[in-house]
């Protein structure tokens, strides 16, 4: 399978995002001005600051040329990843439900969080069993999930591990369709001993397997 | 056009930046303040004040998490 990186003036973890895709698969670079998702089968909406955040985390990377061919890929189904900035762009777009709000501190959280999974029957997690804790790295200041109605929660903080005052401990959430997922950890810097955990893995893992179900080979 | 856009945190939505300020306020001997919440202005000239509704929505707040308050004025003040 190929995944797809969206790289923003501003992303700066789209180069982990194009390792990790490519330990499970193959992957590419897309650029925020084109119209054209080059065929790939699953889009991630990587980390970092895209066009400088200014306004809000989010709000301008969402009229990019090519957050219109996202936003129609997730409308035919298609796997849509967004991580940390990634999610806040998601968010303001609108295809993912909820917004992201500066952390309660008001600081800056970069540290290995354990996460549980809520739900293992997702795109993105179905390589994870049922309440399996999971270590992977936070590092924003804008991570407070609120949403005024209910969500499709994917991942949660564990008891204890909340970095940033969101609601009702969310770390990750899906769309109602399950094909969008957006979270603030980064599984992307967790897929090698070197940096301590590669649960993050299990993310890539689970989209892999959820491709090559839906497209035999 | 010159218009001042207002835009803060909804009621209900936790301001830590307002807290924080209004924490701060004892400390240098001002006593007395409470419901301290931080937004930004915008100021612009626009073309069309009708449409200054639409962009509120769209781009200068997240109706989700934000109100906004449009103040126009009559003048464009000169600026450097």
């Amino acid at each position: 399978m190929r995944f797809g990186v969206v790289r923003f003036p501003g992303s700066c973890d789209e180069v982990d995002a194009l390792d990790a895709a490519r330990r499970v698969g193959e992957a590419e670079l897309l650029w925020h001005a084109d119209r054209d998702l080059h065929g790939v089968d699953a889009v991630i909406v990587p980390g970092g600051f895209s066009y400088g955040d200014y306004l809000r985390a989010g709000a301008i990377a969402r009229f990019a040329p090519v957050m219109e061919e996202v936003a129609e890929f997730a409308q035919a189904g298609g796997l849509v990843l967004g991580i940390c900035n990634g999610f806040q762009v998601l968010c303001e777009a609108g295809l993912l439900p909820g917004a992201l709000l500066p952390n309660t501190s008001l600081r800056f959280v970069f540290r290995q969080v354990a996460l549980e999974v809520a739900d293992a029957q997702t795109p993105f997690t179905r390589a994870c069993a049922p309440g399996q804790r999971l270590s992977i790295p936070v590092k924003h200041t804008t991570g407070r999930f609120y949403s005024p109605d209910p969500v499709h929660v994917v991942l949660r903080y564990a008891a204890g591990e909340n970095p940033n005052g969101s609601q009702d401990d969310i770390a990750g959430i899906c769309n109602e369709a399950g094909n969008v997922f957006g979270l603030m950890p980064h599984p992307e810097h967790a897929v090698d001993q070197l940096t301590g955990s590669t649960d993050g893995l299990k993310i890539f893992e689970s989209i892999r397997a959820h491709v090559a179900d839906r497209v035999p080979v | 056009m010159r218009a001042r856009v207002l835009v803060r945190p909804k009621q209900g939505i936790l301001d830590p930046q307002g807290q924080a300020v209004e924490r701060a306020l004892p400390a240098l001997g001002f006593q007395g303040v409470s419901n301290v919440h931080i937004g930004r202005v915008i100021e612009l000239d626009v073309d069309d004040p009708e449409r200054l509704p639409e962009i509120c929505e769209q781009l200068l707040a997240n109706p989700l998490i934000e109100e906004y308050e449009i103040e126009e004025e009559e003048e464009a003040p000169a600026r450097p």
